[in-house]
């Protein structure tokens, strides 16, 4: 019945797929300054958003860890940025969030969803204050520079992150382990009963969809040059996924994406337009998306597109 | 040994606080179901009114807990009619129901937060009230935190008595225990989820007014002690109310007792106290 639709999809996605690579690639060359940062930070948006999809999207666990994993990574391309190269530095802070995630997973995965969200809460506030006290007490000083890398760098480095979480999240949904992932969300008695070993599966997808944020915060941190507890583990990086996924819609996987572009953009444009006003803007999306789109920007797009087209799939 | 008496009487009295703010949590999530990440933004409103009341209109701070007590739970009220009430009808399952809602108090964080900081703006307020020194068991203590406590208890133990004894009472526990079944057998569903989202948002709002007589308040306070009153709750076991008044005198006296060792490490050990029992018990003390 949809066989020419999937048909077009085949060629369609792909091809405008490579086209935003090609066009995101060559933005510094023909755009350079304000607008590399612009579009680099909603990379970092994209990145954080769609890895926590790989893991909340299917299993409806809400991890408000991201904050910890990118922090984690600031942190670690803070100690390590003078001493290493580049691409070792964000490998480190891929892996030492990984590290992080793989132990909160064994402690708390076996908590039910809502305990799961309170302690991933916990959990980087945790770290602050631990953080705060090592550095009050033993080192006498707060926060850290971090080496400057240059803009374009930052922004490839990026982009280069963004398409291999991006390939992650594609690749993960596609095989059995994301099928097993979707019915641990469903009934996660019933996946047991099915044979899925669903402890380790919900453990190693923390780990995996932790290493991409780790690996935004070590290069974040270089563009942001000083960093304290208070800015690499800033509660709202936990908040921003899950609001940009919920808006752009967990159910397909450009709607994370969407939402992530959407609210970074316009974000971006609230706190130069209004700085006072942007945290009340910001609430008031998060409800009404919360309230008003259940499915999000993409179930939105959906139902217009089902009326458009004058119902014609109405019963798909 | 005086030391010793010193740091759990201390500890007694910040535990009435977090009782008090606890047992409001504890009404919005074991009752309405709503995990209110909002709740510390309740007391940040209750304190900063009475401030405002206090400094500007010389109003008594005790006194302006019949301003603040009603007008937080109006407001309380209002938010579970208009925002929880249209979540809880369109959310298909408990589940859903509980994240959705949580994400959405968290919208109400920023939006009463953001609201606050234009009406407040960032200074820390304080003011002196009932500074005066009592002697107790050898130790010495303001007499401000003693009132904090006893208005603690006995909002506690009041609401208890309500809760247990009246038919009001009933249908909150009721409703607690299956909200389907208590409609079914005439409780007005939607009518006691509000009024408990709004009885909670009082305690929180009259937290907040004693917290301003002991602590300087201003408008970024209200994260902390959400979290305080989520470990309380998590500490008591959830949606009992007993369990929360408990929990919030076992954490109060932990708390002093670290802050005596080193001060800096207090919210750390709330942590790991919280991280623990998830792990140990999550049922809480009075969890069944």
């Amino acid at each position: 019945m949809n066989t020419t639709r999937v048909d077009l999809r085949k060629v369609w996605v792909p091809g405008l797929l490579l086209i935003i690579l090609v066009l995101l690639a060559a933005l510094p060359v023909r755009r350079p300054g304000y607008t590399v940062i612009l579009v680099g930070s909603i990379l970092v948006y994209i990145v954080l958003t769609v890895s926590w999809v790989i893991f909340s999207g299917p299993t409806g666990y809400i991890s408000l860890a991201p904050a910890a994993f990118f922090g984690v990574g600031m942190y670690a391309s803070a100690v390590l940025g003078m001493a290493l190269p580049l691409p070792v530095v964000i490998c480190i802070g891929g892996l030492a969030s990984s590290c992080l995630a793989l132990a909160v997973g064994a402690l708390t995965l076996r908590l039910r969803g809502i305990y799961f969200a309170i302690f991933t809460f916990g959990l980087v506030e945790l770290i602050k204050h631990l953080l705060l006290w090592y550095e009050i007490n033993m080192t006498g000083t707060r926060g850290r520079f971090v080496v400057l890398v240059d803009n374009n760098t930052i922004y490839y480095v990026m982009l280069a992150i963004l398409v291999m979480t991006l390939l992650a999240a594609y690749l993960i949904r596609r095989s059995r382990y994301g099928l097993a992932l979707q019915s641990i969300g469903q009934d996660e008695e019933a996946a047991v009963h099915a044979g899925i070993n669903v402890t380790a599966l919900k453990i190693v997808t923390f780990g995996i969809s932790a290493v991409f944020v780790g690996a935004a915060g070590a290069i974040w941190a270089t563009q942001l040059t000083y960093i304290d507890p208070y800015i690499a583990f800033n509660p709202l990086n936990s908040f921003m996924p899950v609001l940009m996924a919920i808006f752009g819609g967990v159910g397909q996987l450009y709607g994370p994406i969407l939402g992530a572009a959407v609210l970074a953009y316009s974000r971006e444009v609230l706190i130069t337009e209004f700085p006072y006003y942007y945290m009340l803007l910001f609430g008031i999306m998060l409800v009404v998306a919360i309230l008003y789109l259940p499915h999000g920007l993409v179930g939105l797009m959906q139902k217009l597109w089902l009326r458009v087209s004058g119902g014609q799939h109405a019963n798909t | 040994m005086v030391t010793f008496l010193n740091v759990v009487i201390a500890g007694l009295l910040l535990g009435g606080l977090y009782a008090l703010i606890a047992m409001g949590l504890s009404l919005q999530y074991g009752v309405a179901r709503v995990l209110n990440i909002s709740h510390g933004e309740f007391i940040m409103l209750g304190g900063l009114t009475t401030w405002t009341l206090y400094t500007a209109f010389d109003i008594n701070p005790l006194v302006s807990l019949v301003i603040v007590g009603p007008t937080t739970f109006i407001l309380g009220f209002i938010i579970h009619r208009t925002l929880f009430k249209r979540l809880l009808s369109s959310s298909t399952s408990p589940g859903i129901f509980e994240s959705s809602s949580m994400l959405a108090s968290f919208g109400l964080l920023f939006m009463i937060q953001n609201i606050a900081s234009i009406a407040w703006g960032p200074e820390i307020r304080g003011y002196s009230y009932l500074a005066v020194p009592v002697h107790l068991a050898g130790a010495v203590f303001s007499a401000n935190r003693l009132v904090t406590l006893g208005f603690a208890t006995v909002i506690g133990l009041a609401f208890y008595l309500f809760v247990a004894r009246t038919r009001l009472g009933k249908a909150i526990r009721a409703a607690a225990q299956d909200p389907a079944t208590a409609g079914l057998m005439g409780v007005n569903i939607n009518n006691v989820l509000a009024l408990c989202f709004g009885f909670g948002a009082a305690m929180a709002g009259i937290a907040g007014m004693l917290i301003s007589m002991c602590y300087p308040v201003h408008v970024v306070m209200g994260l902390e002690y959400t979290i305080i009153a989520i470990i309380v709750v998590v500490l008591g076991g959830l949606g009992s109310i007993p369990g929360s008044f408990i929990g919030g005198f076992v954490l109060g006296i932990i708390g002093s007792v670290v802050t005596y060792i080193d001060p800096g490490l207090s919210l750390v050990a709330y942590y790991l106290i919280f991280i623990l029992l998830l792990l140990v018990r999550p049922t809480g003390i009075m969890g069944k």
